[in-house]
């Protein structure tokens, strides 16, 4: 039992690096992404394969990752984001479909088989195999990330990233260079989601394409969604309830899913901000401008 | 300052713009007018920038703006409020004038993420200054109301503020006495009058005559996107082409 938990909590520890990050995409600079599963994946298969084949130790194959899928993110961002909301979901839902098609049918990523072997981490003359021990690893990464992510809305850009959500034009008349800010967000918001990818991969030991899929991206969006878009503290609390709330309809068994949804739906007509959201603007993206 | 020079602008075969050209000097207020679809807006947008023109020059002071993006400009000193208010909805009265503040952050791009002693000094010292601009429009302890909350009136001051938090030398009004009532317009002619000696030049697009007449130095007359005429209000009162313009012309008797 005290297993299970441990698992899930690492997990939750794992979706809340996810969620922190695509909600600097949608809650933030007020641009979408139904492809960020894409960048978990990147950063899982770059961390897994310089470990597998070239040893990296754990920290520089983590920051591998988050350089790779950076850089994945930057060449995604640039040519995309001048696109409006409805092109760009259209655009990163297929970058989304296309790596899952690359992890699947590439030589050296295993194909549908995967990589297995991944060796967990060990640095620093401690071996981080213990569970309680990762749970350690990957919820001080997580302070890290949410100090990062606090400070960075917080200061003068998080604002300016605001700006960007609310009124583009205005936001660039004001001299906030907006296409800057968007491709910076979308290529650090892919850089953490590496980061996601890599402690995933160095815990479960094996990856295939199967997580990094649609219903992946569509799982982080949902957490954003339920915590409150453009709050950090709800994208936490999404994170962790989405990945406690299916294992607990479990004992419902082949009701479980409809039961889930049937929740999200629900919380999302009783509270359509999110849970910790602020104000009607966060789902303003779903609606088009008048 | 600002000199505009053989601006054309066409949207496929509709010439929105033909060969305006006029200047406004430092320290001016500048009205631009004329009857709806005039092209004024058109011309403001292709001042910021929002606008590539078909033809022409922008100059700002001695620097040539065409082909700058808007945010460039914006470091060059321009500022821009707009006709159908555009505030930024999600954040409080404060926030909307300390993102006007943007250009002007003294602290570096990293620097500004970490816990320094410089990051809180330079942020106690927006703050202040913010509020001073609130202060200046009327707005003073509304700071921390959310900006979707404000009357109409008092949130076209606020575009105000935030406008001059960029602390610009030249600004833009499009229509800024739109929907206010008779004393809120003379409210606001009184500030624009205090903007003047804050080094801010004018230009105005209003139809509200009393504004326009009161207060501009000079018009710019727009009528099917050309200048038909320019100069002192009581000039452009009695200007035939203005009247045409404006009323039409009288049919001869038969």
């Amino acid at each position: 039992m005290t297993a299970y938990v441990l698992h899930l909590a690492i997990l939750a520890g794992i979706y809340i690096i996810l969620t922190v990050s695509i909600n600097l995409i949608i809650g933030y600079a007020g641009q979408v992404s139904l492809g960020h599963a894409a960048f978990y994946g990147i950063g899982a298969y770059a961390s897994a394969l310089v470990s597998l084949h070239w040893h990296f130790p754990f920290p520089a194959a983590a920051l591998t990752a988050m350089l790779v899928a950076g850089l994945c993110g930057l060449a995604l961002g640039l040519p995309t984001l001048r696109l409006k909301e409805d092109y760009l979901a259209i655009v990163t839902l297929g970058f989304g479909v296309i790596v899952d098609l690359v992890f699947l049918n590439l030589e050296f990523t295993g194909g549908p088989d995967g990589l297995p072997g991944i060796p967990p981490p060990s640095f620093w003359g401690i071996d981080f195999r213990p569970p309680w021990l990762y749970l350690i690893l990957v919820v001080v990464t997580v302070i890290l990330v949410l100090i990062f992510t606090y400070r960075l809305v917080d200061s003068y850009h998080g604002r300016a990233l605001r700006a960007i959500r609310d009124h583009e034009i205005t936001a660039q008349v004001m001299g906030i260079n907006t296409p800057a800010y968007k491709v910076v967000v979308f290529t650090l918001a892919a850089a953490l989601a590496g980061l996601a990818g890599s402690l995933y991969a160095h815990y479960i030991t094996f990856i295939n394409p199967e997580t990094f899929g649609l219903h992946t991206s569509i799982l982080i969006l949902a957490m954003v969604v339920l915590g409150g878009m453009g709050s950090i503290a709800g994208s936490v609390l999404g994170a962790v309830i989405l990945t406690i709330l299916p294992e607990m309809l479990r004992q419902a068994h082949a009701y479980q899913e409809l039961i889930y949804g049937g929740l999200l739906m629900l919380l999302l007509i009783w509270r359509p901000e999110g849970l910790l959201g602020r104000g009607k603007l966060s789902l303003k993206f779903l609606k088009r401008e008048s | 300052m600002l000199e505009v020079n053989g601006l054309s602008k066409s949207f496929g075969g509709v010439q929105a713009l033909t060969d305006v050209s006029f200047a406004v000097a430092a320290g001016e207020i500048v009205g631009l007018i004329g009857p709806n679809g005039a092209g004024k807006t058109t011309c403001f947008n292709l001042i910021n920038g929002l606008l590539p023109p078909s033809a022409g020059e922008i100059r700002l002071g001695s620097t040539e703006m065409v082909g700058l993006p808007p945010y460039r400009r914006a470091r060059l000193g321009l500022a821009r409020t707009f006709q159908n208010i555009q505030l930024f909805g999600g954040m409080t009265v404060l926030e909307n004038v300390l993102t006007g503040y943007h250009l002007h952050q003294q602290v570096g791009v990293f620097a500004a993420l970490l816990p320094l002693p410089m990051v809180s000094r330079a942020r106690a010292e927006n703050r202040r200054l913010a509020l001073e601009f609130l202060e200046l429009v009327g707005l003073g302890g509304k700071e921390d109301e959310p900006a979707e909350a404000l009357a109409y009136g008092d949130q076209r001051r606020l575009e105000i503020a935030r406008a001059l938090a960029q602390q610009p030398q030249f600004l833009l009004m499009d229509e800024p006495a739109a929907g206010l009532n008779p004393r809120e317009t003379e409210d606001l002619m009184a500030l624009m009058e205090k903007l003047l000696p804050l080094g801010i030049t004018l230009l105005v697009i209003e139809h509200d005559m009393t504004l326009v007449m009161g207060l501009c130095h000079r018009i710019v007359v727009l009528d099917h996107g050309e200048v038909i005429a320019a100069g002192a209000p009581r000039d452009i009162r009695r200007d035939p082409r203005v009247i045409e313009a404006y009323l039409g012309r009288e049919e001869d008797e038969p």
